[in-house]
């Protein structure tokens, strides 16, 4: 198993947001968190990434136990890509800049193999005309496209993506699933925070409901999304369908 | 492709109304130029004024003087520009760290910066060149640097402070993106934090380094002899005032380099934060 949650419970202040919270993702496995908004998706994500500390519980990837305060979190997440629901492109860079940021400095390539890394994979996804333009010259999806790139470079062992369509205008969205699917076809390993349940029923291997702060129902998501054995399951599919989005 | 005839008419139109504007601003600033010189001139006092202020043979005899003391106030401010920058800087970072063991360096920081913006530069620069001399240490600098240190001191409390907010401008989410591509916290700051921190307080940094250029002036309290001293000096000896006139036009015409960097860039910053909304 490459990454392994178990029994994780995370707090902030009075309110519980994760409570003994367990989830498994194998190497080259799709995993798709839904869960109403608030119910610790961004969270959880945050938590793998070592982003936030755990309150309790063990998160090991690759075997190692990445909650251990001695471990090198910088080591961890070099492993580990993000991408997150606003971009978070460095707005003064270009996009050339912000894709070889980390592989230059973090990972120690030359300037000159990482350049050529990040046009290839610019052409791959059909933004070789942007390589020089700024953040804020890009459409919302084609932003988007270039976080995704920017943790890509990096080669990591795990890509976290948190509704990284939720911020996209409509007709944006397909050009950035259409990279998820991409990446899956590849064999990357995901979890994937959505609210897009079409998407998750296509790409994803495993889907996991969050709810109260634990993974309430987990499976393959014909099951879970087409007949969830939970009450409280049922009940969020039924609020996404009334919002037409399933 | 020649414009319609309805767009050579706005096109017309618009060239009648620009001559129009350019024909009234001249005639005003005229009526006012007019009006102004008659004042002036035409006041009771006049003619002394002129002579104790305006005195060009006077002036002419104080330029030497006040251009040498200019050159302290160059050389002074390029010097203090640049140190102080750079205390503000590390100050300003220092403030930033977290976790105990930079619990000193945090609390050093924090007073330092509460205490030289408080403190009146005058005062500092007398303790600078006044007291530290009468400690009696060994290879203590001349009063020329000391109160170069105070201004250094001084005004690196303020750049700091102007730094900091810029540190803390930068949303939390490009250091948790920088840092989810495994940048330490040292990398994250010098290449995602603070390059966008100092692009968006360079307006404020600029204007405090011309409000440097005209404080620089106060070390010839400790002695030394700057421009607007060395004006005082001519003054003394003949009872004109002319040579402050010379000092003070210097002194403009060294600031309009300054004052226009700093206004393209305050109007550049403008623009961006437009085109990024
Ligand atoms: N830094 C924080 N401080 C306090 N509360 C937080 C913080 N981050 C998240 N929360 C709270 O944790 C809960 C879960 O948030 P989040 O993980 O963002 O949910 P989701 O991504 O599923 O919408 C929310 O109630 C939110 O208000
Ligand atoms: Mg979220």
């Amino acid at each position: 198993m490459l990454l392994s949650i178990s029994g994780v419970r995370k707090v902030f202040g009075a309110s519980v947001v994760l409570e003994d919270l367990d989830l498994g993702v194998e190497e080259h496995q799709v995993v798709a968190l839904i869960g109403a908004s608030g119910s610790g998706k961004s969270t959880l994500l945050r938590c793998v990434n070592l982003l936030t500390e755990v309150d309790d519980g063990v998160i090991r990837l690759d075997g190692e136990d990445i909650t251990d305060p001695r471990v090198n979190a910088d080591r961890v997440r070099q492993k580990i890509g993000m991408v997150f629901q606003s971009y978070n492109l460095f707005p003064h860079m270009t996009v050339l800049d912000n894709i070889t940021l980390a592989p230059t400095r973090v990972h120690r390539r030359t300037s000159k193999e990482a350049r050529e890394q990040a046009r290839e994979w610019l052409s791959r996804v059909g933004l070789s005309d942007k390589t020089d333009s700024y953040p804020d010259g890009l459409s919302g999806g084609q932003q988007q496209r270039v976080a995704i790139v920017r943790a890509l470079v990096n080669s990591p062992r795990l890509l976290l993506l948190d509704e990284v369509t939720s911020a996209l205008d409509p007709e944006l969205v397909g050009e950035v699933l259409t990279m998820i699917r991409d990446l899956k076809t590849d064999g990357m390993t995901m979890v994937l925070a959505t609210h897009e349940m079409g998407f998750a029923r296509q790409v994803a291997d495993k889907v996991a409901f969050l709810d109260g702060g634990r993974v309430l129902e987990e499976g393959p998501p014909e099951r879970v999304l087409g007949d969830p054995t939970e009450a409280r399951t049922r009940q969020f599919l039924a609020r996404i369908i009334e919002a037409g989005r399933l | 492709m020649t414009p319609s005839a309805l767009q050579q008419g706005r096109i017309a139109y618009r060239r009648r109304r620009a001559v129009r504007s350019v024909l009234l601003a001249a005639l005003s600033t005229a009526v006012t130029g007019t009006l102004l010189v008659v004042a002036v001139t035409g006041s009771p006092g006049w003619d002394r004024v002129k002579d104790a202020f305006f005195n060009l043979e006077l002036g002419a005899d104080a330029v030497p003087a006040i251009l040498d003391g200019l050159w302290l106030n160059i050389r002074l401010l390029v010097v203090c520009a640049v140190a102080a920058l750079a205390l503000g800087l590390v100050v300003a970072v220092l403030r930033t760290l977290r976790g105990p063991v930079f619990f000193p360096a945090r609390a050093l920081a924090t007073t330092y910066t509460y205490t030289f913006r408080g403190v009146p530069l005058i005062i500092v620069i007398y303790l600078f060149a006044f007291g530290i001399p009468g400690l009696r240490l060994q290879g203590t600098p001349g009063v020329l640097v000391l109160g170069g240190a105070a201004l250094v001191v001084t005004y690196g409390a303020y750049l700091a402070e102007v730094f900091r907010a810029g540190i803390e401008s930068v949303h939390p989410s490009q250091l948790a993106a920088a840092r989810s591509l495994g940048l330490t916290y040292r990398q994250t700051m010098r290449h995602v934090v603070l390059p966008q921190a100092v692009r968006r307080v360079a307006p404020p940094l600029l204007n405090d380094t011309v409000a440097l250029q005209k404080d620089v002036g106060l070390v010839s309290l400790a002695g030394p002899i700057d421009a607007v001293r060395a004006a005082q000096i001519s003054t003394a000896e003949t009872f004109n005032y002319t040579p402050y006139i010379v000092a003070a036009v210097l002194f403009v015409l060294l600031a309009l380099p300054l004052i226009a960097v700093t206004d393209g860039v305050t109007m550049r910053a403008a623009r961006r934060q437009n085109a990024g909304t």
